[in-house]
């Protein structure tokens, strides 16, 4: 599992506070960062963008065999959120009971440590997503 | 465009080899494509091999080099190519434009993977770096995962069921049961796929294809040379590749591959054909999920018709449409830089009624489709019998 200091530092603005991007050219947003808009390329003009915090779940699935760096984690939710701006990003679920786990369901961003590489004795932080009533 | 047609096709046996090395697959996959092809190593004038992952599976770089050394084939030309799980399919492609531009007649290309010298978490590391590592991998997503979460959208907006996923299964693995090379030849049951317990939901252990080590060869040569080396040169009507996003959130619908779509599209334009004309057709398979998306996205059956296609028994050895005769990724096994030349050689061996218990009858075209990751990459080629 790659998972090393500088790129644990590196991506502190959008794994802490789901920084993304915006065109302002196009006006679509972004998340991870991007440097060039894909709909406008060089016309496109990008500029930082704060994340909704909250949003539902597009889909999901209950993980129960882990790659490196998990295997102490299982079982655990992995979902696709749909943020209230459209984008959607991949996430782990915290805190959320197995049964309140559904499509559609809403979701709000919580701040947790997503992983932990003994190797390089790393521990990255960042969002997960919480089922809320 | 150079017309292109396989006139040699070979298989290492696929499976759990721990016996064998790298470099031994290489040799015995080239060695019965060479044999079949009766030609000799010094007819060939470029090497193009697929390997997804052998740095993090095995500590070796520098593929193409070492294909060409161990094929006593210096000092031709030798590329290695990657595309994760399309490395043989996108290598295959890379083979037919050499000779299609004119620069080559003869050229050999293959694909190779080696995964049982790593653990099952250090495979599912390497194959995560097919996704997105530091938007997918990092956070926790695995490749059972990403297709998982494609099935439940899958399940949502058509009704697919995971009996039918299942499905998917069983027929391939009862194709498998006829195919020499393929890692599991033993029919499995629904029963035993809705049993065989969760990986990642709705996704079971055996909805995914397994660890393999295995290679695949072909060659190929101009089509107006063909007939000296082979009786039934099988002509490449068709290459298509198309790119999607890496990440999987970045797409706009999780239940389809676009890039299936418009390589499908772009190789039926090529080869002046539609899927109607389409009997035969080994699609990728790297979970059962990916078997119903394919069948919809290539346009054998309506978008969300593709599990009521396969539990109708459509995509049976010799129904409507054989799908995987081979057994697919699911039971011949996923080695996986060699799945898209190990497609491409099924599809030659049925084209020339070579395929034993498992040959589609009167077979005179046949389809491949090979995708990368998530279907950040597909690639389709249509295969013709010659003339
Ligand atoms: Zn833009």
């Amino acid at each position: 599992m790659v998972g090393t200091q500088p790129l644990i530092w590196r991506r502190i603005p959008e794994r802490y506070r789901l920084h993304g991007s915006k065109c302002l050219t196009c006006n679509a947003e972004f998340f991870p960062q991007r440097q060039f808009c894909p709909n406008c390329r060089r016309k496109g003009k990008l500029v930082k963008e704060h994340m909704p915090m909250d949003g539902t779940i597009y889909s999901y699935t209950y993980v129960h065999s882990a790659p490196e760096g998990f295997e102490y984690h299982v079982p655990y939710f992995m979902a696709i959120i749909e943020l209230k701006n459209g984008v959607r990003l991949m996430s782990q679920l915290a805190d959320s009971e197995p049964e309140s786990v559904k499509i559609n369901a809403s979701v709000r961003m919580v701040f947790r440590r997503v992983h932990e590489s003994e190797a390089e004795e790393a521990i990255a932080y960042g969002y997960k997503f919480k089922v809320v009533d | 465009m150079r017309s292109v047609s396989v006139i040699g096709a070979g298989l290492s046996k696929f499976g759990e080899r721990w016996e064998t090395s790298f470099r031994e697959l290489i040799y015995e996959a080239s060695l019965n494509a060479m044999e079949d092809a009766r030609i000799e190593g010094k007819d060939i004038q470029a090497l193009y091999g697929g390997s997804m992952a052998p740095g993090r599976l095995i500590g070796q770089e520098h593929i193409g080099a070492l294909i060409a050394d161990q094929l006593g084939l210096n000092p031709i030309p030798s590329v290695r190519v990657e595309a994760a799980c399309a490395s043989g399919g996108v290598a295959l492609r890379q083979a037919y434009h050499a000779i299609a531009s004119d620069a080559y007649d003869i050229v050999a290309v293959g694909g190779v993977e080696k995964m049982t010298e790593v653990s099952t978490e250090e495979v599912a590391t390497a194959l995560g770096g097919a996704g997105d590592q530091e938007w997918e991998l990092f956070l926790g997503a695995t490749f059972p995962a990403i297709y998982a979460l494609m099935a439940r959208r899958h399940m949502l907006e058509y009704g697919t069921t995971e009996e039918q996923m299942a499905l998917c299964s069983v027929k391939n693995h009862a194709n498998a049961v006829h195919n020499p090379y393929a890692q599991y030849r033993k029919a499995i049951s629904v029963e035993q796929v809705m049993e065989s317990g969760y990986i990642a939901e709705p996704l079971k252990l055996l909805d995914c294809s397994p660890i393999t080590d295995g290679a695949a060869a072909l060659i190929l040569c101009a089509s107006d040379m063909a007939k000296k080396y082979s009786d039934t040169p099988i002509h490449i009507a068709a290459s298509a590749q198309a790119s999607d996003t890496l990440a999987l959130d970045d797409r706009r619908t999780l239940s389809a591959l676009e890039a299936t779509r418009y390589a499908a599209k772009e190789a039926f334009k090529q080869a002046k054909m539609t899927p109607k004309d389409i009997p035969l057709a080994e699609v990728h398979d790297c979970f059962s999920i990916a078997e119903i998306m394919a069948i919809e996205d290539l346009g054998f059956f309506k978008k969300g018709k593709g599990g009521k296609a396969v539990q109708d028994g459509e995509t049976q050895l010799n129904s409507r449409l054989s799908i995987n005769t081979s057994g697919g990724l699911k039971a011949c096994g996923h080695p996986v830089g060699a799945t898209g030349i190990k497609q491409a050689v099924e599809i030659t061996w049925q084209l020339r009624q070579q395929a034993g218990k498992r040959q589609v009858a009167n077979a005179e075209v046949g389809l491949a489709h090979n995708v990368g990751g998530s279907g950040a990459t597909a690639v389709v080629h249509i295969f013709k019998r010659g003339d």
